[in-house]
């Protein structure tokens, strides 16, 4: 698949939001409960408001992908069969229900209201996030996409960059990190445990469809003799993008070592000042860009195999 | 209904006409408006395509021969690009299970050509919008055609007359008896969407009358009459 820019910089962005604002509201909610610890009103104010602004942002790149935006409102219309419309919805509750949230941590309105708005808030990111990753997941044709390690990877890596953004936001509030830093490590480990279990698992895919059910000949050797256009189609342009396989590789070990191994080192080696988390957040960014840059070039959608790929 | 095509793989001769009669046709239809070309006439021309025909060899050589496959939209009956569509501008009519695009509701965000296993969609770079074979919906119900014309435009078109319109869920449609006693089959039916396009294979070869037993002797005339004249 031919890499979008805007969906990449989209997922990477409203990903990392929707992480930011349910790790702050599961801190608030703990903190209700009894926690010790937990981030000030004014912090969760501030990451919340952060977590909105990248969410935004990146809902507003995803518009920049359509060809006919204009017609972009109707699609919260097929909320009962269209993944992407049931994000479009979701991602629309969600903008209202965090927000009067903040504003109610911001009043400092009572426990009750305060907790239900932070539990509704969480909740609707973790289903946005899911719904993100069902768009892909639910794609047959593609069989790197069409599998449930997607959804998960989206969850995981939206929580590994909430986490380290939300330790940025209170190492430069001045806040006590120690706890955001295993934190951040806790959702580091998860996150890079699901995209190297995904990527093995590609890497063993054995795909089902092949030039002999494609053409429907079950059993003699089938080979393209001329695909029929001279100069590139609609399908030869978006779907017959491929990356070389040793670049591909290398490509995947730069995910591992940027998104992963640099902010993990960074969070273990050093105190976790605002420069260091700065440059976790920033080294997991350009990781998961590359992560998303990979999750597309690597598809590889069946239709190629119509043209001979 | 299920209206669909059967295309015999075995008379298809790959001329692309299908193709050329489809352009032709839906390039001034009203149901999806104009097929774009992209510098028709330049060095790299390019454009909308709601058939495409591709060529290809079966086992080796000296026992190979080669397929042409046309494809177009299958209008599966478990058509995903509905399914994942978020506007509502793809549908499939249930009177006569056609799977349209409604250009006044696509967004372009292309999601539909990603769930079609079959390339059978193709985003209009001027008008922003997906596209896909209609199967001549402005033809087929036309009163005002002939009924022998009210087809598919590459129905008419093919000169091996390779392509048959009809209703596959009528058993007694020639398209279905076709499917039935040719062995049709649909492609990449793994994936589960049911297309309701339908391909033909090859036919069995008609058995070439040989002699299998050697001929008996020639009688004592003949054979005197063989001895006498050289040929």
């Amino acid at each position: 698949m031919k890499p979008a820019l805007s969906v990449i910089f989209f997922t990477v962005s409203s990903g990392a939001g929707f992480g930011l604002i349910a790790l702050l509201g599961l801190a608030d909610l703990l903190q209700r409960a009894g926690g010790a610890g937990g981030p000030s009103d004014r912090e969760i104010a501030a990451g919340g408001l952060i977590a909105l602004v990248l969410v935004a942002a990146g809902l507003l790149s995803s518009t920049l992908h359509l060809a006919n935006p204009r017609n972009a409102w109707r699609a919260f219309s097929r909320f009962r069969t269209s993944w992407l419309s049931r994000e479009g919805v979701f991602a629309l509750a969600f903008f209202p229900m965090a927000a009067g949230y903040l504003a109610l941590v911001e009043l400092g309105a009572g426990e009750g209201p305060r907790a239900i708005a932070a539990a509704c808030t969480v909740v609707l990111a973790w289903i946005t996030l899911y719904c993100t990753g069902m768009i892909y997941a639910s794609l047959k044709p593609i069989p790197q996409w069409h599998s449930p390690l997607v959804p998960i990877g989206y969850l995981a890596l939206g929580h590994y960059s909430g986490a380290l953004l939300l330790l940025a936001v209170l190492a430069c509030a001045g806040h006590p990190t120690s706890p955001y830093v295993d934190l951040a490590l806790g959702w580091l480990v998860v996150a890079a445990a699901v995209k190297l279990v995904y990527y093995a698992s590609m890497a063993r895919a054995n795909a089902r469809t092949t030039i002999n059910t494609a053409t429907g000949i079950s059993r003699a050797r089938v080979r393209l003799l001329d695909v029929g256009h001279s100069h590139g189609t609609f399908l030869t342009d978006e779907f017959c993008f491929s990356v070389a396989r040793a670049h591909a590789r290398v490509g995947k070990a730069l995910v591992v070592l940027v998104g992963f191994v640099i902010p993990l080192l960074a969070l273990l080696l050093s105190p976790a000042t605002l420069p260091v988390a700065i440059l976790a957040v920033a080294a997991a960014t350009v990781g998961l860009i590359l992560e998303r840059w990979f999750f597309f070039a690597e598809a590889r959608h069946v239709v190629r195999i119509y043209h001979g790929l | 209904m299920k209206l669909g095509l059967v295309i015999d793989l075995d008379t298809c001769v790959g001329c692309h006409a299908c193709a050329v009669a489809c352009k032709e046709w839906n390039g001034s239809s009203a149901v999806s408006g104009p097929l774009s070309d992209y510098e028709p006439y330049g060095a790299e021309p390019s454009g909308v395509w709601f058939n495409r025909i591709r060529h290809y060899e079966i086992g080796e050589y000296p026992d190979n021969k080669t397929l042409n496959l046309p494809m177009s939209c299958m209008h599966c009956e478990d058509a995903a690009c509905v399914t994942v569509c978020p506007t509502g501008a793809s549908y499939k009519r249930p009177e006569d299970g056609i799977v349209l695009i409604d250009q006044d509701k696509c967004m372009g965000c292309n999601l539909c050509s990603w769930a079609c296993p079959y390339g059978a969609r193709e985003l209009d770079r001027s008008s922003g919008t997906m596209k896909k074979c209609t199967l001549c919906v402005d033809r087929i119900y036309d009163l005002e055609l002939p009924v022998e014309e009210r087809q598919p435009a590459c129905v008419l078109a093919c000169p091996a007359h390779a392509r048959m319109f009809g209703d596959l869920d009528d058993p007694d449609s020639a398209a279905s008896q076709a499917v039935r006693e040719r062995g049709g089959f649909g492609l990449m039916s793994e994936l589960g969407y049911k297309p309701v396009n339908q391909y033909l294979p090859a036919r069995k070869p008609r058995p070439i009358p040989v002699q299998t037993s050697p001929s008996p002797p020639p009688g004592r005339t003949r054979t005197f009459i063989n001895r006498m004249i050289k040929r």
